[in-house]
Formats: C-alpha cells, structure tokens, sequence
C-alpha cells in the first residue's frame, strides 16, 4: 500500500516536472517573439515622421525617408495580387469542386506541396531565368511580381480550397436541384460562403509576399533610384530590400534609420496579418453551419 | 440545346481545369529553367573542380563542397533548436495548454511565421551577434552560431503548426483509455499521444529543416559568408558561407551566360531537388490527413 502510494506520487511528480518543463520552452519559444517586436517598436518609432515616410533618402541613404522603398513594396504586393488571386482562386475552385479523386489530382497536390517548398532564392534565380532575360521584361516590376505571384500560389490555392471545402455539401444540393448549373452553383452559393477564407489566404499570401528579399533581388530591386517608378517595365526599390541593403551595403548607416524601416516593413506585413486572423474569426463567429 | 449558357459553362470550366493544372506546369517550368541555365556547367567546370573544396570564383574555382558543408552546418544548428523547442511548444499547445491560452498561442507563433526574414537578419546584425560576441569571446559575431539560432527561429513556426495537427489528430479515446488505465497525463502525452502521432511529427521536423536549407537572406547577412569547409566542431564560432547566400551575394554580379552564372544555376538545381525530395518524402505521409496537408501550405 505504502509502495505503491510512494509510486504514485513518483509518477505525479514526474507528470508535474515534465509539464513545468513544456510550459517553460513554451515561454522560452514565445518570449523572443514579443522581444524582436517590441524592441524594433522601441528603437525604430523615433525615426518615423511625416518626412521619413515622404520623403526620398538623401546623403548617401544616410538621411531622408523611405517613400520610393515603400511605394515599391506596395506596386509589388498589388502586381502579384493581379496574377496570384484569379489563377490560385481558380485552382482553389478545381481541386475543391471538379477535381476527380485520381492520379493527376494528386500529381497536382505534390506540385502544389513542391512549390511551398522551393527555397525564395531559387525562385529568383527561375525569375531571373525566365522573365527578366528569355522573355525580355528586363529587371522590372512585371518580372518580380510574376516571380512573386507563383511563390505566393501555393498559400492562396491551399488556404482558398480549404475554406471552399468546408462550405457544406447541401448547399451545392439545393441549388443544383433548383435548376443551378454548376458554375452557378458555385459563383452564387459556394464562393460567396467561402469569401471570407479566401480573403485571409489572399492576404496571408501577399503579406509573405511583400516581406521577401531573395526572389527580387535579381528581378526588380533597385539599390536607390531618384523617383518613382512610372511602368510595370520599371524596376523599382523595395521595402525589404532597401532595409538590406542600408544594414549591410552602405557603412555608417545612422541605426535609427535602420530601425525606422524596419519598423516600417514589420507594421506593413503584421498589419496584413492582423487583418487575415481578424477576418478569419469575424467570419468564424459569424457563421451560421 | 446549345444555348450561350452552356457555352459560357464550357469555357469556365475549362479555365478552372487550367489553373488547377498551372501548378503542375510551374513545378516543370521551374525545373526546366534550373536545368537549362545550370547544365552546362557540367561542360565548363569539370567535375573534379566541382567537387573541390574551393569556392573562388575569380580564380575560375568552383567547388560547391565547403558551401555545402555551409548549409549542413546553420541546419543541423536550426534542427538541433528548432526541434525540441517546437515540438515541445506544439505538446504544450495541443495536449496541455487550456483552450484560451491555446487561442494566444497561435496566433502568436503565427507572427513568427509572418516576420520578414530580413528584418530577423537586420536584427542578427545590429545586436545577436554583437551579443555572442562579447559573451562567447569570439573574434566575430557573424557566424554559423548566429545563423542557426535565428534559422531555428524561422523554422519553429512550420514545426509547431503542423506537429500540433498531428498531435490534435490523434483519437480522443486514445488519451482517454490511457488516462483510464491510470496513466498520468505526462506517461499518456509520452507513451500513446506522441508514439500516435509520430509520422505527423516527423513530416513536422522534415519540413522544418526544409525550411532552414533554403533560408536565405537572413544566413546570408549574419553568417559572415566565408566559403570554408567544416572541418571541426569549432565551425559553428566560426562564418560559413551557405548555398543560398552564395547564389544570393554573387547573382547580382555575374554576367548572364557566364560560367559563374551557370554554377549559380547548378546549385540552384541542388537546392531544387533537396527541396523536391523532402517535400515528396513529407507528403506521402500527409496524404493521411488532408486537414494537415493544407496547414502544412499555410
């Protein structure tokens, strides 16, 4: 009796050290996180004004603001939203709603899977490759945001299929039985249940889009240029890149202003983050299946 | 019969087929572009100058070795962190955690996921490796150490996500009839849960360490980007130079059609089939739960 109480106490003990110890990579996990951003809050807010986010960087990068860098960032996130949204839309909508339970859709899967995977920097090196030198566009917004679009396919096609999926099946009964055809059906019944969803992937995808550095590197970034782009067949500067670029090319970069675009970047990508989570659970609490 | 409606029909149906499709033709196209820029650096550079362990490219030295020594060395240094850390994060997460701290949690972990990584890099620069250098007493912060703390950073966001979705996979009555047995809830999360879930946990490493091979601009800014085999443990205090960061630091500069621009390609082709096999190996396993298969891409 006495032995197996001592047991049972031995086993209790262990349970309660190994969860204290969970809880503790837990934290060690988490901390960091609220670290790096407030400390770039901390260090980067007094560098942000009217001039920094207006302005052009002047003396060398050393003074002056960021406008072209952002404005660059922003025509990229928008480009690679008019080739992302329609194609990883549609594909969203096949695999979910067309797509036979054979070989080839699991072919499509895989490749799907494989174009998560691919490493950013090869995604430059294809962008490269293809767009900016054997179709000709040259180092320019249409080539980065082309690169850009088919690194950020496989988020939108994911998470769109995801929430098409989880529209119930007698929704697409009864419009069908009304007479639907079936893209009636899914433009009038399914999409609009989904849209929600398909939204948050849409920005979960543009935000990984506009934080990348690697795939513009050789496709559409400029090191500094004294205005702002006017065609797609322009190359423009870019939020990421200019944040690289002054942390490890130009020697005696004032930190503040460092920070100050660092904070810039991170406000612009959280921001779109925010918004993905806070729709997804707006439409969560608001669904009535 | 044939009216506008139907004909309409047809051609979106066909548009639709053609987007699901795009995924396989851009895998291809991808594939094709790595192949054609990067094989004929098999005709410039011979092989036993490939397989050297010089990286010098204005001397025409091309051995892609010390830069694969590079990438192995920041990865094992990530997996070794990220691993136990996220897996250990995904347990509390999913079998401990009480559900409104499980709501904190991940979107918490999800702004991990979502922080440039330049910004990561920026920070490895402008303190970390200032940190680990006076701390550890190292000539330079800008090393292999550096790189892997902050990969395992990067990396722990895909472990936690789709580790967690394994573990909340497994069957209630699972932990249920451990927990009846007299099991406390530490030998159940050790003996049924995590055993239940192992494949999900190791497509979860897999793709983790995925991920820290082909991280780019944050080892290319914190790593120090000297081309050097490992030769010894001391490596991690030391900077090494990663796959990645070379095609990174040297793309910029090279004229297109040069043997230097095709052995960029050629370890692009490298990168591309590492990433090709760990996604193929990971994604066999996913096929047993779709679910995981769509949070994996998220």
């Amino acid at each position: 009796m006495n032995n197996s109480e001592n047991e049972y106490g031995r086993r209790k003990f262990i349970e309660k050290a190994g969860i204290i110890a969970l809880g503790g990579m837990t934290i060690l996990t988490i901390a960091p996180i609220f670290f790096i951003v407030g400390y770039i809050i901390y260090q980067g807010s007094p560098a942000i004004s009217w001039e920094f986010i207006s302005g052009f960087p002047s003396d060398g990068m050393k003074a002056g603001g960021i406008l072209p860098a952002l404005v660059g960032t922003i025509y990229l996130t928008v480009g690679t939203a008019i080739f992302s949204v329609p194609l990883g839309i549609g594909a969203a909508i096949y695999l979910s709603e067309y797509a036979p339970d054979n070989n080839i859709t699991r072919l499509i899967r895989v490749a799907i899977i494989n174009l998560a995977g691919i490493p950013s920097v090869v995604y430059g090196l294809f962008g490269l490759g293809l767009f900016v030198l054997f179709l000709n566009f040259g180092t320019s917004i249409l080539a980065g945001s082309l690169t850009l679009s088919i690194m950020t396919l496989p988020i939108i096609i994911s998470t769109a299929e995801e929430a098409l999926r989880a529209v119930p099946q007698s929704f697409r009964l009864v419009s069908v039985s009304l007479g639907g055809t079936k893209w009636q059906t899914i433009r009038r019944v399914v999409l609009p249940q989904a849209l929600p969803g398909i939204i948050t992937g849409i920005i979960l995808g543009l935000e990984r889009a506009a934080g990348e550095t690697a795939p513009i590197l050789f496709t559409v970034a400029a090191f500094f240029l004294p205005r702002l782009p006017s065609t797609p067949f322009d190359a423009t500067m870019a939020l990421p890149y200019h944040l690289f670029v002054i942390s490890t090319q130009v020697p005696g970069m004032p930190v503040k202003i460092q920070f100050g675009t660092a904070l810039v970047l991170l406000v612009f990508t959280l921001s779109m983050n925010l918004i993905a989570t806070t729709i997804r659970s707006r439409a969560r609490a608001k669904r009535e299946w | 019969m044939k009216n506008p409606q139907t004909i309409n029909e047809i051609l979106i149906t066909f548009v639709i087929k053609a987007s699901g499709y795009s995924a396989i033709f851009f895998v291809a196209l991808i594939f094709y572009f790595l192949l054609s820029q990067g094989l004929p650096t098999l005709k410039l550079v011979e092989l036993k100058t490939l397989l050297s362990v010089r990286w010098y490219p204005i001397e025409e030295l091309y051995g892609i070795l010390p830069l694969i020594s590079g990438s192995i060395v920041v990865t094992i240094g990530a997996t070794l962190i990220a691993v136990p850390f996220g897996i250990g994060t995904a347990i509390f997460i999913a079998e401990i955690a009480p559900r409104w701290a499980r709501e904190i949690l991940k979107p918490i972990i999800e702004i991990l996921a979502g922080l440039p990584s330049v910004v990561l890099g920026f920070l490895g620069i402008v303190l970390l490796s200032s940190v680990l250098r006076e701390a550890l007493n190292l000539p330079t912060g800008l090393s292999a150490l550096t790189g892997s703390l902050l990969l395992g950073a990067i990396a722990i966001p895909t472990i936690v996500s789709v580790a967690e979705d394994a573990l909340d996979a497994v069957p209630k009555e699972y932990r249920d009839g451990a927990l009846a047995l007299g099991g406390t809830k530490w030998q159940t999360i050790w003996t049924i849960t995590l055993p239940a879930a192992r494949s999900g946990v190791l497509t979860a490493t897999m793709l983790g360490i995925a991920r820290s091979i082909g991280e780019t601009m944050t080892v290319m800014m914190v790593t120090g980007n000297a081309p050097v085999m490992a030769n010894s443990l001391m490596v991690f205090f030391s900077p090494v130079r990663t796959m990645t960061a070379t095609i990174a630091a040297e793309m910029g500069e090279v004229a297109s059609g040069s043997t230097h621009y095709h052995a960029l390609f050629f370890i692009g082709i490298v990168l591309f089939v590492i990433s090709l096999i760990v996604n193929v190996l990971a994604s066999t396993y996913v096929y047993r739960h779709t679910k995981r298969s769509e949070k994996l891409l998220s």
